[in-house]
């Protein structure tokens, strides 16, 4: 039966004083999508865009864990000067220093914004295998 | 996902803990944690001892990795950290150590208004503001600048504001660094965060940042309250925001970098986010530049606001600021990296103080005082939550064990989701009114998750800083009506 179950994406977790993320996913590709998701998920009233235009956001970084928050910091940088809502997260490549991915940009009057999240942090981010997959946990500065 | 504290704290006196360096290898010096007995179990609970004594491996660093009683979980540094490196030495700057709201700070306006005139007035005022000073996500405000006034914001800080017609001179006397810290340069700013600045300068912004109206209901040191314009009975207003998207894009832009620079340094340091450069490299300076022009651009964001809130007043009361007595008791930065001079074993040192979290606090004396507050010590501004009470101090010559620096308000310690989740078919709101305070905000939820539940009492904390004797209570102000973005 437990193929059934609806597979977790990501959870907001308890932090003191700002946000904290718990991502999981089957690979590094799929850990990269899902963690964009989960913070729009925090930023965003409604789902973001499903369709539209697309950016290209490519970063790269010394290692897995940094090139994970500074993933997340492009597409929130994007994000603010586009003033556009975002959505549709797609990594097309990805390696330990080096990701390229896709989102759709749309009418941010549609989906609304409920919290604004100053960054993504590198506090203790540690990517782990999880499972089949992997999982991290991401502290947004909020 | 709130791990608690592996360690042991070392009870060093009523007010103050240890972590010894035997806690964990690398440690340069020792942690200290300023708390009384009755804290200890909330700190234990939380991870932020951790962060203290990871901070303690950062090179240059003297004496201790400090911790104002306010402690609690961050990322980099804690929340109430305070660091402080040799520059001589070898001593980092990291922007772990100043976080992403870069001189996020505080301000107080006095006024001359009587309690009873504000009390009637209290909505129409809240809705004054509300409707005048651009609070929320992502809020925008009417002072549109263009790139050549951006950089002169980063350099003159409150100052370009106030030449603007937007304040007064006396304002800029009353402000840490007069409202502009030397050593600002525009060019070590990204065209990312020069994007970022545009019409923020005058917005309150979202999460903790608000304006509050307060009658001040008990002093505890008059000849100090005195001199800091500050009586019983009197209504203040205080202002908490920071440098916006301008100071987080910095941040950002320069944490990045430092991981990518930490195998040029040889540096080594337990949490990326505390990747540091030396002060005296150039991308230390490069840093500091950039920083300083944040800082700047929020002395000018709270002194557009200031000017906001003169003119929210004026439009409520019919009459001029001037004549209301609205002028500022201070303004301080709780965000941010200074270089100071100490004496640290028998020689003068300069020494890049980090505070994130946790407030200058400078003696009587001191030369950076203006004259007005020379025999008092400086205004210390302590934000509490809503429901309860805020405090002003001042600096005490006690203060230089923590390079004078102290607590910066009351400290969460519900996270934001145990917030929501405790305030769940309550109205906060009218929880509040109920206390006699109004309330206007804009995030859906915003109140829950600034509940005055999800902070510690701020009265706890300054008893202990006071009780340390690194500042002293002068008085206390309560909440009548709050802005929250």
């Amino acid at each position: 039966m437990a193929e059934n179950l609806p597979v977790k994406l990501y959870e907001q977790i308890p932090h003191t004083a700002d946000l904290a993320l718990k991502v999981y996913g089957p690979d590094l590709k799929g850990l990269f999508e899902n963690a964009a998701f989960g913070m729009f998920d925090i930023i965003l009233e409604k789902e973001g865009p499903v369709s539209g235009k697309k950016v290209k956001i490519e970063v790269s970084a010394p290692d897995e864990g940094t090139l994970l928050i500074d993933w997340l910091n492009e597409l929130l940088y994007v994000y603010r000067e586009t003033r556009s809502s975002l959505g549709g997260f797609s990594v097309n490549s990805v390696t330990s220093t080096w990701v390229s991915g896709t989102a759709f940009t749309g009418d941010k009057g549609e989906t609304g914004e409920k919290k604004e999240i100053k960054a993504a942090t590198y506090h203790d981010v540690k990517i782990r295998p999880s499972g089949d997959g992997l999982e991290t946990i991401i502290i947004f500065d909020v | 996902m709130t791990r608690a504290f592996a360690g042991k704290l070392e009870k060093v006196d009523d007010c103050k803990w240890r972590i010894p360096r035997t806690y964990m290898d690398g440690m340069r010096v020792e942690g200290l944690i300023y708390a009384d007995e009755n804290m200890i179990p909330g700190i234990l609970g939380d991870n932020a001892p951790q962060q203290v004594a990871n901070a303690a491996h950062l090179p240059g660093i003297v004496r201790a990795s400090i911790a104002m009683p306010d402690i609690h979980w961050g990322y980099g540094l804690p929340i109430g950290g305070v660091i402080a490196t040799d520059i001589d030495s070898g001593g980092v700057v990291t922007p772990g150590g100043v976080g992403y709201d870069i001189n996020c700070g505080v301000r107080l306006l006095r006024s001359d208004i009587s309690a009873s005139s504000a009390s009637r007035n209290i909505k129409k005022l809240l809705d004054t503001l509300f409707s005048t000073v651009p609070a929320g996500v992502g809020s925008t405000g009417d002072i549109h600048i263009g790139a050549k006034q951006q950089k002169e914001v980063m350099v003159k800080g409150a100052a370009w504001v106030v030449e603007k017609g937007y304040g007064w001179q006396s304002d800029l006397e009353n402000c840490e660094e007069n409202g502009a810290i030397d050593g600002a340069d525009p060019e070590t700013v990204s065209e990312r965060a020069l994007k970022r600045a545009r019409a923020q300068l005058g917005t309150l912004g979202s999460g903790n940042h608000f304006l509050e109206i307060q009658l001040v209901d008990e002093i505890y040191r008059p000849e100090i309250a005195e001199a800091f314009g500050i009586k019983e009975g009197m209504i203040t207003v205080m202002i908490h925001t920071g440098s916006r998207g301008f100071g987080h894009q910095i941040c950002t832009d320069y944490a990045s970098e430092m991981i990518k620079l930490s195998g040029k340094y040889g540096i080594s340091v337990p949490d990326r986010q505390l990747s540091c450069v030396p002060v005296k490299s150039s991308h230390g300076r490069d840093y500091l530049g950039a920083m300083r022009s944040a800082a700047n651009f929020a002395w000018g964001n709270r002194q557009a606001i200031t000017h906001l809130v003169r003119t929210s007043f004026e439009k409520v009361f019919g009459e001029s600021a001037a004549s209301m007595g609205m002028t500022l008791v201070y303004d301080v930065a709780h965000n941010i990296a200074k270089l100071e001079k100490y004496t640290v074993d028998g020689k003068e040192r300069v020494l890049c103080v980090h505070r994130k979290g946790a407030t200058r606090a400078f003696p009587p004396g001191d030369e950076a005082l203006p004259a007005r507050y020379k025999a008092s010590g400086q205004p210390v501004i302590i934000p509490g939550d809503m429901g309860r009470y805020s405090y002003l101090l001042a600096g005490t010559s006690l203060g230089g064990e923590t390079f004078y620096s102290t607590c910066h308000g009351a400290g969460r310690c519900l996270s934001r989701t145990a917030a929501v989740k405790a305030a769940r078919g309550r109205s906060i709101s009218g929880e509040l009114e109920g206390k006699g305070i109004f309330v206007r905000w804009t995030g859906r939820d915003t109140l829950a998750e600034e509940a005055p539940s999800a902070y510690k009492d701020v009265t706890r904390v300054v008893d202990v800083v006071e009780k340390a004797g690194i500042s002293a209570k002068v008085a206390r102000m309560k909440p009548l009506g709050v802005v929250k973005g």
